[in-house]
């Protein structure tokens, strides 16, 4: 159980309107990831949803009871930050036995429960140990481990992974996919890498100064963006966004092709440049290209590799289905 | 300053403190040591020879002896305790965000810098008067009977005197690591459903714990020469006489300097212990 449905929620910080009026359902056992640029507030809504912070207006219901005004403890959720914020001077063990302990749980329950997290997240090893002698990726685990045991209603991320590498991140990444596979309990996950949003959401939310842009799933973002901000914002590397005539020709303000919808010739093709950077990542090829009259730069992805080097005269066709057009107010179109 | 030449010159420039610094303590020291082991009585023959260990054994078998270690105790650990608990107190209030923050921070660290020969007068004279302090004026408003503080109650009246003097300190220190707090942890412990008291006692505690003992440790060391507050109050009477103060009675007013050299000493080695003592507890603390 742990639908959450935010009702004209509001939130400000003194005059500053932080989260304009905002409606937003998250149903149960939905792996939901907020995504948008720094400061978009992205982390203030995930705190509100937890109760860690007060909304200035509107309802918060969890599981079709009133959580407006709940204490953080009594909304049965549970929070993993971005710091992980484990108890420094309890052990692993009492860290995540923490939160029974102060349900006044009995003993034999609370170590039934801890030895349960610590398979599911092999933290048997490092159990007896204190977080300041344990790696990031394991304080990671016992974060989660503490969130788990109470077997809330729905888990809170903010960033769980912005301090690990990217080889333990992508770990982690399939790890918490994992758990939400098995414990099918809603998640709320705020991130700002596409990668991410896109591999592991059931739905993305994406937000901008406060605004949510467009509420979907990760391929219904990718293939339908509502308007030029999510287009621009989902996907890697960023689609090409090109004004002025050549968008007329198609009826638009803008039109928009992503990187791995443009064929590429060296001899041929219906828009010309010259390459500037080429990224060889051996299975893809990124080739920057300018002079293109179009835009200051278009990308281009293409599968494997080409021989293109700084300089060189280049023909990019685009794949006139894949187009996205967009009018003056940068709304779709079509 | 890794090369051997600029090592060097560390040194020598290092040096006059050094010297200063060791010589500082040094002589007096040494002094101390010589005189505890001599029979000298300015006003009654001067030095009048050796005296081998005639000075210890008189020092601690004199009556005023265990009385005068007990009253130390209690002040020390009376000061301590009050200073701890309240200023753990303020140190929270202190860093909750309020109007005028600022200017309550100074007011609140103000009294560590007056003079405890002021302070202890102005307790003395404005407070503590029991014809005209501010206290009988209150006992009196009330209907009581003013209370005569540095005679009735000397020994807890000092330790309030004091207290108000190292509040600021102790407050000071605890505040700092209390703004160290992450204030994720509290957040995460409010979400684990841990009530305010239960927040204060599982996180701001420990976390306090190495605060706790700095504090400990540097006031033990400095309340156990406090002397100008009961110079200036009671001058030793009604049960005030603190081990410092029995060593400088000794010295200045029975005009006894050997003796009052062997309590020195005894204050020396006693410091030590509760330093090394201190120092063990604070090093297991800082390990983890
Ligand atoms: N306690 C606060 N007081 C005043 N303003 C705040 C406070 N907390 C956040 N804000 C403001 O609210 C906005 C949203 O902040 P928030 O932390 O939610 O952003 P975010 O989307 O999580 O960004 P990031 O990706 O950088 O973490 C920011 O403009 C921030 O300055
Ligand atoms: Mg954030």
């Amino acid at each position: 159980m742990g639908q959450i449905q935010l009702k004209q929620v509001t939130k400000s910080f003194g005059d500053v309107q932080v989260i304009p009026p905002l409606d937003l359902t998250i149903e149960d056992g939905e792996f939901t990831v907020f995504v948008g640029p720094s400061g978009c507030g992205k982390s203030t809504l995930l705190r509100l949803i937890a109760g860690l912070e007060d909304i200035s207006s509107g309802h918060i219901e969890i599981d079709g009871k009133d959580a407006t005004n709940l204490v953080p403890a009594k909304r049965g959720l549970a929070m993993v930050f971005q710091s992980y914020a484990l108890y420094p001077h309890m052990s692993v063990r009492k860290n995540i036995a923490f939160p029974l302990r102060m349900a006044k749980m009995d003993q034999a329950e609370i170590d039934r429960r801890v030895d349960g997290a610590a398979k599911v997240l092999n933290l048997a090893d490092y159990i007896d140990r204190r977080p300041g002698q344990l790696s990031g990726g394991q304080r990671q685990r016992v974060a989660i481990g503490r969130a788990i045991v109470r077997e809330p209603a729905a888990f809170l991320f903010d960033e769980p992974l912005s301090n690990l590498d990217a080889a333990l991140r992508v770990g982690m990444r399939l790890e918490i996919s994992e758990l939400h596979e098995r414990l099918k309990t809603t998640m709320i996950y705020v991130t700002h890498d596409q990668v991410e949003a896109m591999t592991m959401a059931d739905k993305i939310v994406v937000l901008r100064a406060g605004f949510i842009e467009q509420v979907g799933s990760p391929l219904e973002l990718y293939h339908n963006p509502r308007n030029e901000f999510v287009a621009g914002f989902i996907g890697s590397p960023k689609m090409n966004l090109i004004k002025g005539a050549e968008a007329d020709k198609h009826g638009a303000a803008t039109i928009g092709i992503r990187p791995e919808h443009t064929d590429v010739s060296m001899s041929e093709g219906m828009w010309q440049g010259t390459v500037g950077v080429a990224e060889h990542l051996g299975s893809d090829t990124f080739i920057h290209v300018h002079e293109t009259g179009l835009a200051d730069m278009v990308t281009v992805r293409i599968t494997g590799d080409i021989q293109a080097k700084h300089g060189d005269k280049i023909f990019l066709t685009p794949q006139l289905d894949k187009l996205h057009k967009f009018d003056a107010q940068g709304l779709r179109i079509g | 300053m890794a090369t051997k030449a600029s090592r060097s010159a560390a040194r020598l420039m290092m040096a006059p403190a050094v010297v200063l610094l060791l010589g500082w303590m040094l002589v007096p020291l040494i002094m101390t040591l010589w005189f505890s082991f001599r029979r000298y009585l300015p006003l009654r023959g001067g030095d009048l020879g050796w005296a081998g260990f005639d000075n210890y054994v008189r020092f601690v078998t004199s009556s005023s002896f265990w009385p005068a270690v007990q009253t130390t105790l209690v002040i020390v650990v009376g000061v301590l305790v009050i200073t701890v608990c309240l200023g753990v107190l303020l140190a929270i209030l202190l860093d909750q965000p309020m109007w005028g923050q600022g200017v309550v921070r100074i007011l609140v660290i103000a009294p560590f810098f007056v003079m405890p020969t002021v302070s202890a007068l102005v307790w003395k004279n404005m407070f503590m008067d029991p014809v005209n302090g501010l206290f009988a004026h209150l006992w009196r408003f009330f209907g009581a009977e003013p209370v005569s503080w540095l005679s009735d109650v000397a020994t807890p009246s000092i330790i309030m005197i004091v207290s108000w003097q190292w509040l600021p300190f102790a407050t000071l220190i605890l505040l700092t690591a209390i703004q160290s707090l992450d204030s994720e942890q509290l957040e995460a412990a409010e979400m684990d459903g841990a009530p305010v008291l239960q927040r204060f006692i599982y996180i701001i505690l420990p976390h306090l714990s190495r605060a706790i003992t700095i504090v400990v440790l540097i006031q033990t060391i400095f309340l156990l020469a406090i002397f100008a507050e009961i110079f200036v109050t009671t001058g030793g009477a009604f049960g005030t006489r603190t081990l410092s103060y029995l060593i400088f009675q000794r010295v200045l007013e029975s005009q006894n300097v050997g003796l009052g050299s062997a309590g020195g000493v005894y204050a020396i080695i006693l410091a030590n212990i509760v330093a090394i003592f201190l120092m063990r507890i604070v090093g297991k603390n800082l390990d983890n």
